[in-house]
Protein backbone atom coordinates (compact mmCIF):
# COMPACT_ATOMS: atom_id res chain seq x y z
CA UNK A 1 0.00 0.00 0.00
CA UNK A 2 1.40 3.40 -1.02
CA UNK A 3 0.85 6.50 1.06
CA UNK A 4 1.43 10.25 0.99
CA UNK A 5 2.33 10.54 4.63
CA UNK A 6 5.83 11.86 4.05
CA UNK A 7 4.55 14.57 1.68
CA UNK A 8 1.72 15.60 4.00
CA UNK A 9 4.11 15.71 6.90
CA UNK A 10 6.65 17.79 4.96
CA UNK A 11 3.93 20.23 3.89
CA UNK A 12 3.28 20.95 7.55
CA UNK A 13 6.98 21.01 8.37
CA UNK A 14 6.56 18.24 10.94
CA UNK A 15 9.27 15.79 11.87
CA UNK A 16 8.56 12.07 12.18
CA UNK A 17 8.73 12.55 15.94
CA UNK A 18 6.08 15.32 15.77
CA UNK A 19 3.76 13.09 13.78
CA UNK A 20 4.45 10.12 16.07
CA UNK A 21 3.57 12.27 19.08
CA UNK A 22 0.33 13.42 17.49
CA UNK A 23 -0.67 9.86 16.57
CA UNK A 24 0.48 8.36 19.88
CA UNK A 25 2.78 5.87 18.19
CA UNK A 26 6.56 5.50 18.15
CA UNK A 27 8.74 7.32 15.62
CA UNK A 28 9.80 3.90 14.30
CA UNK A 29 6.18 3.12 13.48
CA UNK A 30 5.78 6.38 11.54
CA UNK A 31 8.98 5.59 9.65
CA UNK A 32 7.82 2.03 8.85
CA UNK A 33 4.47 3.35 7.55
CA UNK A 34 6.13 6.04 5.44
CA UNK A 35 8.51 3.54 3.85
CA UNK A 36 5.64 1.13 3.17
CA UNK A 37 7.04 -1.59 5.42
CA UNK A 38 4.06 -1.53 7.74
CA UNK A 39 0.40 -0.93 6.91
CA UNK A 40 -1.50 0.79 9.73
CA UNK A 41 -4.76 -0.51 11.16
CA UNK A 42 -8.02 1.15 10.15
CA UNK A 43 -8.34 3.10 13.45
CA UNK A 44 -4.82 4.50 13.01
CA UNK A 45 -5.52 5.35 9.36
CA UNK A 46 -8.67 7.24 10.45
CA UNK A 47 -6.64 9.05 13.09
CA UNK A 48 -4.19 10.15 10.39
CA UNK A 49 -7.05 11.25 8.16
CA UNK A 50 -8.49 13.38 10.98
CA UNK A 51 -5.08 14.84 11.76
CA UNK A 52 -4.41 15.88 8.16
CA UNK A 53 -8.08 16.72 7.51
CA UNK A 54 -8.14 14.35 4.50
CA UNK A 55 -10.07 11.29 3.48
CA UNK A 56 -8.25 7.96 3.99
CA UNK A 57 -8.04 7.36 0.23
CA UNK A 58 -6.31 10.74 -0.13
CA UNK A 59 -3.53 9.44 2.12
CA UNK A 60 -3.39 5.73 1.23
CA UNK A 61 -3.58 4.11 -2.19
CA UNK A 62 -4.01 0.42 -2.82
CA UNK A 63 -1.20 -0.65 -5.15
CA UNK A 64 -3.04 -3.77 -6.32
CA UNK A 65 -6.04 -1.71 -7.42
CA UNK A 66 -3.90 0.58 -9.60
CA UNK B 1 -0.71 20.25 17.20
CA UNK B 2 -0.04 21.61 20.68
CA UNK B 3 -3.06 19.83 22.18
CA UNK B 4 -2.10 16.67 20.32
CA UNK B 5 1.48 16.97 21.55
CA UNK B 6 0.24 17.33 25.09
CA UNK B 7 -1.93 14.22 24.68
CA UNK B 8 0.93 12.22 23.18
CA UNK B 9 3.26 13.53 25.84
CA UNK B 10 0.92 11.66 28.16
CA UNK B 11 1.20 8.57 25.96
CA UNK B 12 5.02 8.72 25.93
CA UNK B 13 5.15 9.16 29.68
CA UNK B 14 2.64 6.31 30.12
CA UNK B 15 4.87 4.03 28.01
CA UNK B 16 7.91 5.02 30.07
CA UNK B 17 5.97 4.45 33.28
CA UNK B 18 4.79 0.98 32.22
CA UNK B 19 8.31 0.08 31.07
CA UNK B 20 9.69 1.14 34.46
CA UNK B 21 6.97 -0.84 36.28
CA UNK B 22 7.88 -3.94 34.26
CA UNK B 23 11.58 -3.41 35.04
CA UNK B 24 10.81 -3.11 38.79
CA UNK B 25 8.67 -6.26 38.80
CA UNK B 26 11.29 -8.18 36.81
CA UNK B 27 14.01 -7.08 39.24
CA UNK B 28 11.80 -8.07 42.18
CA UNK B 29 11.16 -11.46 40.56
CA UNK B 30 14.91 -12.03 40.14
CA UNK B 31 15.54 -11.08 43.77
CA UNK B 32 12.81 -13.42 45.09
CA UNK B 33 14.12 -16.17 42.78
CA UNK B 34 17.62 -15.69 44.23
CA UNK B 35 16.20 -15.75 47.77
CA UNK B 36 14.28 -18.94 47.01
CA UNK B 37 17.35 -20.55 45.42
CA UNK B 38 20.08 -19.58 47.87
CA UNK B 39 18.00 -18.92 51.01
CA UNK B 40 17.68 -22.57 52.14
CA UNK B 41 21.45 -23.02 52.27
CA UNK B 42 22.63 -19.56 53.24
CA UNK B 43 19.83 -18.08 55.40
CA UNK B 44 17.32 -20.52 56.91
CA UNK B 45 19.15 -23.88 56.92
CA UNK B 46 16.59 -25.79 54.87
CA UNK B 47 13.62 -24.90 57.10
CA UNK B 48 10.63 -26.17 55.12
CA UNK B 49 8.19 -23.42 56.13
CA UNK B 50 10.68 -20.70 55.17
CA UNK B 51 11.29 -22.42 51.82
CA UNK B 52 7.55 -22.67 51.09
CA UNK B 53 7.11 -19.00 52.02
CA UNK B 54 9.97 -18.03 49.70
CA UNK B 55 8.50 -20.08 46.83
CA UNK B 56 5.04 -18.56 47.37
CA UNK B 57 6.52 -15.06 47.47
CA UNK B 58 8.41 -15.78 44.25
CA UNK B 59 5.23 -17.05 42.56
CA UNK B 60 3.21 -14.02 43.75
CA UNK B 61 5.83 -11.58 42.48
CA UNK B 62 5.89 -13.62 39.24
CA UNK B 63 2.15 -13.02 38.77
CA UNK B 64 2.77 -9.33 39.46
CA UNK B 65 5.42 -9.38 36.74
CA UNK B 66 2.99 -11.02 34.29
CA UNK B 67 0.39 -8.33 35.06
CA UNK B 68 3.01 -5.59 34.57
CA UNK B 69 3.96 -7.17 31.24
CA UNK B 70 0.32 -7.18 30.10
CA UNK B 71 0.00 -3.51 31.04
CA UNK B 72 3.28 -2.77 29.24
CA UNK B 73 2.09 -4.53 26.06
CA UNK B 74 -1.26 -2.74 26.12
CA UNK B 75 0.50 0.62 26.17
CA UNK B 76 2.67 -0.17 23.13
CA UNK B 77 1.62 1.08 19.70
CA UNK B 78 0.15 -1.35 17.18
CA UNK B 79 3.37 -2.09 15.28
CA UNK B 80 5.27 -2.82 18.48
CA UNK B 81 2.40 -5.03 19.66
CA UNK B 82 2.60 -6.94 16.35
CA UNK B 83 6.36 -7.43 16.76
CA UNK B 84 5.86 -8.63 20.33
CA UNK B 85 3.01 -10.98 19.39
CA UNK B 86 4.95 -12.62 16.54
CA UNK B 87 8.09 -12.93 18.68
CA UNK B 88 6.12 -14.52 21.50
CA UNK B 89 4.46 -16.96 19.07
CA UNK B 90 7.87 -18.02 17.72
CA UNK B 91 9.29 -18.33 21.25
CA UNK B 92 6.31 -20.42 22.38
CA UNK B 93 6.64 -22.74 19.37
CA UNK B 94 10.39 -23.14 19.79
CA UNK B 95 9.92 -23.66 23.52
CA UNK B 96 7.34 -26.43 23.09
CA UNK B 97 9.11 -28.27 20.26
CA UNK B 98 12.64 -27.98 21.69
CA UNK B 99 11.39 -28.62 25.23
CA UNK B 100 9.60 -31.83 24.28
CA UNK B 101 12.57 -33.03 22.20
CA UNK B 102 14.87 -32.28 25.14
CA UNK B 103 12.54 -34.11 27.53
CA UNK B 104 12.34 -37.07 25.14
CA UNK B 105 16.14 -37.13 24.87
CA UNK B 106 16.28 -37.30 28.67
CA UNK B 107 13.58 -39.99 28.95
CA UNK B 108 15.30 -42.20 26.35
CA UNK B 109 18.75 -41.58 27.88
CA UNK B 110 20.07 -40.04 24.68
CA UNK B 111 21.62 -37.30 26.84
CA UNK B 112 23.74 -38.27 29.83
CA UNK B 113 22.45 -35.78 32.45
CA UNK B 114 18.94 -34.78 33.53
CA UNK B 115 16.98 -32.27 31.44
CA UNK B 116 17.26 -28.89 33.18
CA UNK B 117 14.43 -26.33 32.92
CA UNK B 118 17.01 -23.51 32.94
CA UNK B 119 18.24 -24.53 29.47
CA UNK B 120 14.69 -24.23 28.16
CA UNK B 121 14.22 -20.81 29.79
CA UNK B 122 17.48 -19.60 28.22
CA UNK B 123 16.44 -20.94 24.80
CA UNK B 124 13.00 -19.27 24.98
CA UNK B 125 14.54 -15.97 26.13
CA UNK B 126 17.17 -15.96 23.38
CA UNK B 127 14.56 -16.88 20.74
CA UNK B 128 12.30 -14.06 21.97
CA UNK B 129 15.13 -11.48 21.95
CA UNK B 130 16.39 -12.66 18.55
CA UNK B 131 12.91 -12.54 17.03
CA UNK B 132 12.27 -9.02 18.33
CA UNK B 133 15.64 -7.85 17.00
CA UNK B 134 15.12 -9.38 13.53
CA UNK B 135 11.52 -8.14 13.20
CA UNK B 136 12.42 -4.69 14.44
CA UNK B 137 15.30 -4.45 11.94
CA UNK B 138 13.10 -5.67 9.08
CA UNK B 139 10.62 -2.82 9.69
CA UNK B 140 13.31 -0.14 9.96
Amino acid sequence: MKNRLKVLRAERDWTQADLADALEVSRQTVNAIETGKYDPSLPLAFKMARLFDKRIEEIFQDEEGN
Amino acid sequence: MNTQSAQSGNWSSRVKQKTLHLAYWTAAYLVTMAIGSFGPELIWSYNNIASIAAILLNALVGFGMIYANIQYLKEQDEMMQKIQLESMAISLGVGIVAGLSYSLADATNVISGDAEISFLVILISLTYLGSIFIKYRSLK
